[in-house]
């Protein structure tokens, strides 16, 4: 057991994955002499060489569209999106090309790429850096959407990612970089499949991902001081999402709150709840409660910007107001 | 209005016919959804049936006793036209020539009526169904006045509509309990699935369950059932080694782990609470069916179809003779614990003949556990369209070549008889050793 941050193990992702095969390499903004815009790449050109971590131009999709030249070619490419807000650029790339060709192909070419990119608010950087649109790319078939949460699926994603023979999404939020602990010596290659109850609890799920799971997680220890006790499901994976897991908990607990950074309408946490009410309406003993980020453009100001996001005092309100019938 | 023909029920894959036992209902009686109107004896058990619609019983086409065919209509049944108001519901004429039920005037006509969100609001948080409030404002429109009128006046509730949470109708349903008669403490007033658990609580044991009004029933002696269910398992069984190419095999389980946790966990538990080994048993068998997708389904037109999750039967043998093999619907979603209440509660009422036709949908595995009656070893014969039997011996305790040491152990025999169209060994001893582990390691949930 080795302490580490959430940072250094996706860095030592990326160097395992480097060292261990030779057609993969890294590209992307600023990835190469400036380390990465987050400093998760720092290094990796001293160690690896400027053939295999590539500094690109501001040109998502150029790059974006080279990466999926070179995984036609037989590479193995990481592309670095420096945040989910940029992939916008990319988006015909990704989804008219990367996801489609398999099947325009008629099944002859997997496009085996790797794009990782930051998602997520609450560093203020305002409206066009922060916002969550993860739940965009989980519309598209062809892709597979991860989103590590944890130290330990920081590190160990990347490798089954990479030996995934089609496109996979890894949607890094900016608030888990700096979050420390610890991490096993021999951490590696983690399932990418099914998700994970990260707590169990017999009264109310709280289903969510990513940047929300420390909040779900801080909230289910609130609840459990007022004798609610809070399962808490980690998606891990967005696309396909695990919907076995998810309904287990909600068959254990009948009741599931879905904590999403993304906007309510038309979002990742609206399929969920449908999901649930598909397929486990009749364990309901409550309607499905969401809390997302508000509908705004996200602010910049630091107190406007912590109301906008979703917060462990709302999810713990919300769970409250679902077990006890009232708040 | 319009009226709809109930009829009769598939009750099984293979039935054609069926008798109408015993009536629930008579003409005028109102039924709503999943009321049962009517026990239905096939000639593998007596069935309870329920009805699919809300509305009213018209007339009773079959009388008590008579056998029909699948399909056959028993009864008519009125039912609303989406958009009617309840309210305008005529007088029921107790006979009515066929084909001519009157129909209320203004039903037709009625349009659904379209109400703001802030005055549904209103009217829900008041407890007042807008079906019943007379509109004051233009062109009869509900005003606010109007639904704060109505909540002031004394015995004008929710009575038309009971909120009642999903789980709470299922809980509520699965025991035939009324929800009519339970008070609600969830949000807006709403019966949640504490209120009917302490309902089923507060009615003691047993009651509930029978909650139908009961009528003498008409029934052939107890020798000629058991005979004609011996005849139809017979035929089932028959079909089943005519058609479906068996092949065995079976393993024995160390359960030492698995009794060890058993003694850890009921240590902690009352005496009616405390976990049985049957538990873990079917808890693994319904692992091995996750896990090995071709001993879970159906062989249907000359193909296998896998089923997603697992709908587990369980053989049942019934006092006066004769089995059967009534369903724990999604087996795959419950633990241990809500695998043996499922269990408890199914044996009981399966002996008791009160079992619900929903029950009886086609289970994609099945397992039989003769366990109790010192059995070995026990190899089952398929039940069609099913790909699978597992098969439970008695819990013994056993010498065990241990880390080259001798030591007694408790172990089970497991079996599993497979339809080799869909599977072969290798798949039974895939499924086997998923069985044996997950029996292993208990510890895991």
């Amino acid at each position: 057991m080795a302490v580490t941050t959430y940072r250094d193990a996706m860095r030592e992702a990326l160097r395992e994955a480097l060292h261990r095969d030779e057609r993969v390499f890294l590209m992307g903004e600023d990835v190469g002499r400036y380390g990465g815009c987050y400093a998760v790449s720092k290094g990796l050109l001293a160690e690896f060489g400027e053939e295999r971590i590539r500094d690109t131009p501001l040109s998502e999709s150029a790059f974006v569209g080279a990466g999926i030249g070179a995984a036609l070619g037989g590479l193995r490419p990481i592309v670095e999106i420096m945040t989910v807000n940029f992939s916008l650029l990319a988006l015909d790339q990704l989804l008219n090309n990367a996801a489609t060709l398999l099947h325009m192909s008629g099944g002859q070419f997997n496009v085996p790429l790797v794009v990782r990119m930051t998602t997520g608010a609450g560093r203020q950087l305002a409206a066009q850096h922060s916002h969550s649109l993860e739940g965009w790319y989980a519309h598209i078939p062809g892709l597979r959407l991860l989103a590590p949460a944890t130290i330990e699926d920081a590190r160990g994603m990347l490798w089954p990612a990479l030996l995934d023979p089609d496109p996979v999404l890894i949607f890094e939020h900016n608030a888990l970089y700096n979050v420390r602990g610890e991490l096993a010596d021999d951490a590696g290659a983690v399932d990418i499949t099914r998700a994970r109850l990260r707590r169990p609890g017999s009264d109310v799920a709280l289903i969510t991902y990513g940047g929300s799971l420390p909040k779900a997680i801080a909230a289910a220890e609130r609840l459990a001081s007022e004798g609610i006790d809070a399962a808490v499901v980690d998606l891990r994976s967005l696309r396909p999402l695990d919907d076995e897991t998810i309904l287990t908990a909600v068959a254990a607990t009948h009741r599931a709150v879905v904590i999403d950074e993304g906007w309510r309408s038309g979002g990742l946490s609206a399929e969920i709840a449908a999901r649930i009410s598909e397929l486990a309406f009749w364990e309901l003993d409550a309607p499905v409660r969401r809390v997302c980020s508000a509908e705004v453009p996200v602010p910049y100001a630091r107190h406007l910007e912590e109301a906008a996001l979703p917060q462990t005092d709302e999810i713990v309100a919300v769970a409250r107001e679902l077990v006890h019938g009232h708040d | 209005m319009a009226t709809t023909d109930f009829c009769m029920p598939v009750l099984g894959a293979d039935m054609e016919r069926g008798i109408v036992a015993q009536w629930r209902v008579g003409p005028g009686d109102e039924v709503h959804r999943g009321d049962v109107i009517a026990v239905i004896e096939t000639e593998k058990s007596d069935l309870d049936v329920e009805v699919f619609q809300d509305g009213w019983i018209d007339r009773l086409l079959v009388p008590e006793g008579e056998e029909v065919a699948v399909g056959a209509p028993l009864a008519r049944i009125r039912v609303l036209d989406a958009g009617a108001d309840p309210s305008s519901t005529p007088p029921l004429d107790q006979h009515p020539e066929p084909g001519a039920v009157p129909t209320p005037p203004g039903a037709a006509a009625a349009t659904p009526a379209v109400h703001s969100p802030l005055l549904r609001r209103l009217a829900e948080r008041s407890g007042v169904d807008l079906a019943h409030v007379t509109g004051t404002g233009p062109a009869g429109s509900i005003t606010r006045a109007d639904v704060e009128r109505a909540a002031s006046r004394p015995g004008t509730g929710t009575a038309a509509r009971t909120l009642a949470s999903p789980y709470a109708r299922r809980l509520a349903a699965d025991r035939s309990l009324a929800l009519a008669g339970i008070t609600g403490t969830g949000a807006n007033g709403a019966i949640v699935a504490a209120d009917v658990l302490r309902a089923i609580e507060e009615a003691g044991p047993s009651s509930g369950r029978d909650a139908g009004p009961s009528r003498p029933q008409p029934r052939r002696d107890a020798a000629d059932r058991a005979r004609s269910l011996r005849r139809a398992l017979g035929d089932l069984m028959s079909r089943s080694k005519r058609e479906i190419p068996h092949y065995y095999a079976s393993t024995v389980v160390d359960l030492a782990a698995a009794t060890a946790w058993l003694q850890d966990v009921n240590a902690a538990r009352t005496v009616q609470n405390r976990m049985v080994p049957a538990a873990l048993l079917l808890h693994a068998a319904v692992a091995g069916a996750m896990e090995q997708a071709t001993m879970n389904g159906h062989w249907m037109d000359g193909s296998f179809r896998p089923a997603e999750g697992v709908q587990l039967g369980v053989a049942v043998s019934l006092r006066e003779g004769g089995l059967v093999a009534p369903v724990i619907r999604d087996a795959h979603l419950l633990d241990r614990d809500q695998l043996m209440l499922a269990l408890r509660d199914l044996v009981t009422r399966a002996r008791r003949g009160s079992i619900r036709a929903s029950e009886m949908v086609d289970p994609t595995i099945t397992v039989t556990n003769l366990g109790d009656l010192g059995v070995d070893a026990i190899f089952g014969v398929i039940y069609p369209p099913q790909v699978a039997i597992v098969g439970f011996g008695s819990i013994t305790e056993q010498p065990r070549a241990v880390e080259g040491m001798l030591a007694v152990h408790p172990t089970v025999t497991v079996t599993v008889s497979a339809d080799h169209r869909v599977s072969d060994g290798r798949d039974a001893a895939r499924f086997l050793s998923v069985v044996a582990r997950t029996l292993q390691n208990p510890e895991q949930p």
